[in-house]
């Protein structure tokens, strides 16, 4: 039981400050001029010159793995589920992190989300 | 203001590829491993598995999905925030639901669909707030 705490620990916690370091490094390198394949390009290939880029990769990665090791262990009525606080550590993260205005609509939506995903994910 | 409804269109476009990419590239590698067969877990087994995956155009188009998942991801995170994008990524589990009862006539439980009722109103009223709450992004605009 331990280890699935721990593991869920480290799926929440790499997807949520991967994402958030990827969202870090997209603000930096700011967003494409047009929303064309020449411009979408040039942006793409900016982003990964990006430092952040790189410490999101690994934190996606690490998440990915503890995903696939908990889906091993534990039913996926229970992973997906447990594995949507993410939504709520995430919006935490954007908050205190990243200095997004999370005002109550916008966190009384990720409540909703997060709920509707753990009662679709139990089926 | 004109600049905020382009800002949303766009917003939504993105979030739409995102879901349409994600969802259709895993229906494409949950098709390619079923054409595979079971993966044994023996040294032989798992490298003929390797084989017969990096072989299979099914499995190809899953990743090109996945890779223009990522890509779209990367590229609406470079104006929206974070907080905005992630909760209206679960829309790609209504739309499922709805694709498993229109296409697999798959019989869907009332909790589930409470739970997709759910999604939905969460997903609207995070649409409803403000794309972009941080002038990141405004200082650093690509000039080219």
């Amino acid at each position: 039981m331990i280890g699935t705490i721990l593991l869920l620990a480290v799926l929440i916690c790499g997807s949520t400050f991967g994402e958030i370091a990827m969202t870090y490094g997209m603000k930096a390198i700011g967003e494409p001029a047009r929303l064309r394949p020449k411009a979408l390009l040039i942006f793409l290939g900016r982003a990964v010159c990006n430092g952040w880029f790189w410490v999101a990769v690994p934190l996606m990665a690490l998440s990915f793995y503890a995903l696939l090791v908990l889906l091993s262990w534990q039913p996926i009525s229970f992973v997906i589920p447990a594995s949507a606080l993410s939504y709520v550590v995430g919006t935490l993260g954007a908050k205190y992190i990243l200095k997004e205005d999370v005002n109550a609509a916008r966190w009384t939506g990720v409540i909703l989300v997060c709920l509707g995903v753990v009662l679709v994910a139990m089926g | 203001m004109a600049s905020e409804r382009r800002l949303r269109i766009k917003t939504l476009v993105m979030v739409l590829a995102m879901v349409v990419c994600a969802n259709v590239g895993d229906l494409m590698l949950k098709r390619g491993m079923t054409q595979i067969g079971a993966v044994k877990i023996a040294p032989n087994a798992l490298a003929h598995t390797f084989v017969m995956t990096i072989t299979n155009a099914t499995i190809w188009v899953g990743i090109l999905f996945l890779i223009g998942f990522m890509a779209s991801y990367m590229t609406v995170l470079s104006w929206a925030d974070y907080s905005y994008v992630m909760p209206a990524g679960a829309f790609g589990y209504a739309i499922l639901t709805l694709l498993a009862v229109v296409f697999l006539h798959e019989s869907v439980s009332p909790r589930r669909w409470v739970g997709v009722l759910l999604i939905c109103i969460g997903v609207l009223l995070v649409g409803q707030t403000k794309p972009n709450t941080t002038s990141a992004n405004e200082m650093q605009k690509v000039s080219a």
